[in-house]
């Protein structure tokens, strides 16, 4: 007989699926503007790099991204940033978009370039 | 009706004495600082300090970072003013679009202390005359509710930090209960004053 449960697998596949080509929908919203193709290295690097007045990513994402970070002054959780944890990241370009807006003008003092983006979301999704 | 006079008189300055000493003693309770003062919440079985934070993009954009504060905290002049200065929100950037901030100020402005009747936001507003401050943690009305705890508790509190983090404190707080029975200090405990 027939069984609804026997669909699980398939609305979980259908489900990630659908969230890897939101991902690379937002991804490429800002490669399509960048000159050079995304760049997962680079992407790393430039997560890494310091900030301004001694700022930067890791303060309230943490070290390691397939855990929960914190914001720095309100101490409010901030869900893991790894897809490979927490699916719906990136997937959400308005989202995406106010949250590279908000942090890098706090961070380095100024907005991204869209090459700085998709390099950064590159990395990110491998994670 | 001499007699009657004898007999009343000092009946009447009794009674006005009761009742001068009575309404001062009420308004000695108001003068005071803990909780019972507004209303008799202890014999009621569940108050409303403010109306909580109820609208969903609110929530979604402000409580992404910290609490969605009441917005009965402040009044709707402190509001539009903490809204028209996002990019620099205490030191943080919290830049919204036009459409979005405009949405979440009205919001807050329309359920402001100035403009809600529900719970302590009346006695806020009253408390604020016409100032406008950025933090309801730097208001007389904050301060007075909460002068007796020593910064060991709070400032100096790794779980805590800071007053402006209520929920750490306040178990209720995005229920809008900040009624002093259910504070629970971290490390700490109970807190009866």
């Amino acid at each position: 007989m027939f069984k609804a449960r026997a669909l699980i697998p398939f609305f979980l596949l259908l489900g990630t699926t659908v969230a890897v080509a939101d991902r690379r929908a937002v991804l490429e919203h800002y490669s399509a503007t960048a000159e050079n193709a995304p760049s997962a290295e680079r992407g790393r690097m430039l997560w890494n790099k310091p900030g301004i007045r001694g700022r930067d990513c890791t303060q309230c994402h943490g070290n390691d991204l397939r855990q929960a970070g914190r914001h720095r002054r309100t101490r409010k959780p901030i869900d893991p940033m790894a897809p490979s944890v927490n699916p719906k990241r990136f997937t959400d370009l308005r989202k995406v978009e106010k949250w590279f807006h908000r942090n890098c003008k706090w961070t380095w003092g100024r907005e991204c370039t869209a090459q700085e983006k998709a390099d950064i979301l590159q990395w990110l999704n491998t994670l | 009706m001499k007699e009657i006079q004898k007999t009343f008189t000092p009946l009447v300055i009794f009674l006005t004495l009761v009742m001068t000493i009575g309404l001062t003693l009420q308004a000695c309770a108001y003068e005071d600082d803990d909780d019972d003062d507004e209303g008799f919440s202890r014999f009621l079985p569940a108050r409303m300090d403010f109306r909580p934070a109820d609208d969903p993009q609110y929530r979604e954009e402000c409580g992404a970072c910290h609490l969605a504060y009441p917005p009965g905290m402040l009044p709707a002049r402190s509001w539009q003013r903490i809204m028209s200065g996002l990019e620099d929100h205490f030191g943080e950037n919290a830049e919204l679009d036009a459409q979005t901030a405009r949405h979440i100020t009205e919001y807050l402005s329309a359920n402001a202390a100035d403009r809600s009747h529900t719970g302590r936001a009346p006695n806020i507003a009253r408390s604020l005359g016409v100032d406008a401050p950025l933090r309801f943690t730097e208001t007389r009305y904050f301060l007075r509710k909460h002068h007796e705890i020593p910064p060991r508790l709070v400032v100096n509190n790794p779980d805590v930090e800071s007053f402006s983090r209520c929920e750490a404190c306040h178990t209720g707080a995005e229920r809008g209960d900040y009624d002093e029975h259910q504070v629970r200090i971290p490390g700490v405990g109970r807190w009866d004053d």
